[in-house]
């Protein structure tokens, strides 16, 4: 643990600096931490600089999780049928907690991707979704069936199958974006573009490839597939809340080389870190996310764009640490919440992703409009 | 604006028999695969009754596909003239999108209606569209141009989510579906007369389409040399509206066609826009036969819509344009 020494050394001679009041207090200053009023200087730097953004954080995660659990207790028990304490009413309680499962872990996925996929493409306007993940991943589910096809629907299901193409989508993910990302085209409205259209084109190959399997059984297919939120495919559960718990955890503990990363090349370089590694492994670690998300409730192009944007407006912060359980917070909210307000009063659970598209997609369109820019 | 024996300084003059000798050759190639795709399919044609199949059948849709091909792709050259964009086409401004919302909201306040009527209701939306799209574009300082169709594209799919939403709670989601799908099964006698209104449209492109380039290189531009800037734009958002609302309607979308054909021909013959008019439909044509006999023998005696061939097609030619534009 060499960094960790050199980082130390770092701050002592920071602190000492600070102590002598040239230079603004940086993260770890013990006599900062212990005395506040000093430290009450605009000059202050670290993730969350005065204490009125500190009680503003604390107040959003707050406002947030009693959000969530409010909601959540909403889906589980508003208009049960059944008598109070029942079976057929636990059983119910039962079905939609499946669907709350889901929609954590759906939440969870698009939140840690997206968030890290901008970093590491220093944009915040692309998303893993945006980029075609999610028709990369149809793509190779497709191609399984395709080329082991003659089971048919019978492959798809299965831990060997879904392991299988879980790997297939890494695989491929590093080879594409790693090609997309590795600067060569330097530009980001192409690789965006390239990205954009490769989706299209996955999906359109994905479609093609399922009519070549047997048109008889194309909508039996697709329907068994791919879920939406109401009609999750939760066969694969078991295998997804572990890895998902994994990948969220691994990116955590790099959350501060992601801060790192978000300076861009050139200083992430100076500092002593594999730019390129980095980038790669991040990647890889969404792909895996995406694919988990995708296989639970088919694509959905626009919420990890909604839940990212929203989630950088409220923190304001650089912090990964602060960022993702923002983001994560929002994003079960969100689903939840169109969830709770289509099912109920809408009658229109099946709508609930088309809906999050719907204002993701607005989101983004007055996010370039504002912008003017990408 | 008519000028012919007027060469540009391409260097053409001196070698006019070779681009004519070109283009018969280009005529011939798709009177042949024309052919081909009347004898292409499942029903035999020397049984009996073969011949009443083959002009029930076989003659609309292929008289279908020229027509469709030929359009789209004009549009295509249209909407990139105008926007001096080389991304722009009907399925990357959401305009394809906005024709489909417009069909199905027609289909749902007046069920029953007739196709003409459907039609009427997706080219207003086409048009409303890709009048969106072009205040989008005044709003945007472009960077660069290759936002553009990325904000297009984007547009689309809230559009599209938004009429996945109407056909969700109106049952319709599986017509939504099979309208989309463009494919050229349904395409039968009595069932395509109206696309012979996109003849109408290439005619007029065909004579104004110098403007398009002036009125591309912008308002100030084309003012200067005498052109009714507003008019033409409004022309030619008419005929892309148009166009995209007739396809759509009788056959589907048909991705990336308008920007496949434009490229690829000024890729091989350069930006001569007036010899390359009929070159842009030529190929047109045969890029919509070729993906549609594909579609119909690969899993005979099943079909594969056409939209889904070109989307693939369309994904690799796009990507390589922008590869090729980023090395040049």
């Amino acid at each position: 643990m060499a960094e960790a020494v050199q980082e130390r050394i770092i701050i002592e001679q920071a602190c000492e600096v600070h102590r002598a009041d040239t230079s603004p207090a940086p993260l770890a200053c013990q006599s900062c931490r212990a005395n506040p009023k000093r430290c009450a200087r605009s000059g202050c730097s670290g993730p969350i600089v005065t204490k009125r953004q500190r009680v503003r954080y604390v107040a959003i995660v707050s406002a947030l999780t009693v959000m969530a659990l409010a909601l959540a207790f909403a889906v589980l028990t508003y208009d049960n049928g059944m008598p109070f304490g029942s079976e057929g009413y636990w059983r119910i309680v039962s079905m939609r907690a499946d669907s709350l499962i889901v929609m954590v872990v759906v939440a969870a996925c698009q939140a840690f991707a997206t968030v890290s996929f901008q970093t590491v493409t220093a944009n915040r306007i692309i998303t893993p979704s945006i980029m075609g993940f999610e028709s990369l991943y149809i793509a190779i589910q497709t191609a399984v069936v395709f080329v082991f096809g003659a089971a048919g629907v019978t492959m798809v299901a299965g831990t060997g199958q879904f392991v299988l193409q879980v790997l297939l989508m890494v695989g491929f993910a590093g080879a594409l974006y790693g090609w997309l990302l590795s600067g060569r085209f330097g530009n980001m409205h192409i690789m965006l573009l390239v990205g954009v259209v490769i989706g299209g084109g996955l999906g359109a190959l994905s479609t093609f490839m399922q009519r070549l399997l047997d048109p008889n059984e194309f909508d039996v297919l697709t329907a068994r597939l791919f879920g939406n939120l109401s009609n999750a495919d939760t066969d694969n559960l078991p295998l997804v809340i572990p890895t998902v718990i994994v990948v969220s955890t691994i990116l955590w503990f790099r959350a501060r080389r992601l801060n790192v990363l978000a300076l861009g090349r050139d200083v992430c370089s100076n500092l002593g870190m594999n730019h390129r590694r980095e980038t790669m492994i991040i990647l890889l670690l969404v792909s895996i996310l995406m694919a988990m998300t995708t296989s639970l409730v088919g694509p959905m192009t626009f919420l990890g764009f909604l839940i990212a944007t929203l989630a950088y407006s409220l923190t304001d912060t650089y912090d990964h640490r602060l960022i993702y359980p923002v983001a994560f917070l929002l994003g079960f909210v969100v689903l939840s919440g169109a969830y709770f307000i289509l099912r109920n009063f809408f009658y229109a659970g099946g709508a609930v992703t088309v809906i999050i598209e719907l204002i993701g997609g607005l989101v983004f369109l007055v996010v370039i409009m504002r912008k003017g820019r990408l | 604006m008519t000028v012919t024996d007027v060469k540009t300084r391409s260097g053409i003059r001196g070698r006019s028999a070779a681009p004519k000798r070109a283009l018969a050759i280009g005529i011939i190639l798709t009177i042949g695969l024309v052919t081909a795709s009347l004898f292409v399919g499942v029903y035999d044609i020397s049984a009996e009754g073969g011949a009443e199949m083959f002009f029930i059948t076989r003659v609309p849709r292929t008289i279908a596909l020229v027509l469709a091909g030929a359009a789209m792709s004009i549009a295509g050259l249209v909407m990139q003239l105008m926007t001096q964009n080389r991304f722009v086409e009907p399925s990357t401004t959401g305009t394809t999108e906005w024709a489909g919302l417009g069909l199905l909201t027609t289909m749902i306040l007046f069920p029953g209606s007739p196709i003409l009527v459907r039609m009427i209701g997706a080219i207003i939306f086409a048009f409303v569209g890709t009048i969106v799209f072009f205040m989008f574009l005044r709003r945007v300082t472009l960077k660069s141009s290759l936002i553009v169709p990325i904000v297009g594209i984007m547009l689309g799919a809230v559009v599209g989510a938004f009429s996945t939403f109407l056909a969700l709670q109106t049952d319709m989601l599986q017509n939504l579906g099979i309208w989309f799908a463009g494919s050229f099964t349904t395409v039968v006698r009595g069932r395509y007369e109206l696309l012979w209104i996109v003849i109408v449209l290439l005619i007029i492109v065909f004579l104004i389409a110098d403007r398009f380039t002036v009125a591309g290189l912008g308002k100030d531009v084309a003012t200067n040399v005498g052109l009714n800037y507003g008019a033409i734009i409004f022309t030619g958002i008419s005929i892309v509206a148009a166009v995209t609302g007739v396809v759509t309607v009788v056959i589907g979308a048909l991705p990336f066609l308008g920007l496949i054909v434009p490229n690829v021909v000024s890729l091989f013959r350069g930006d001569n826009l007036r010899t390359n008019l009929p070159w842009v439909a030529l190929v047109g044509i045969w890029v919509v036969t070729v993906s549609d006999i594909i579609g119909r023998t690969i899993i005979m005696p099943f079909e594969v819509p056409v939209s889904l061939i070109l989307g693939v097609l369309g994904a690799i030619v796009f990507v390589f344009l922008l590869v090729r534009q980023r090395r040049g």
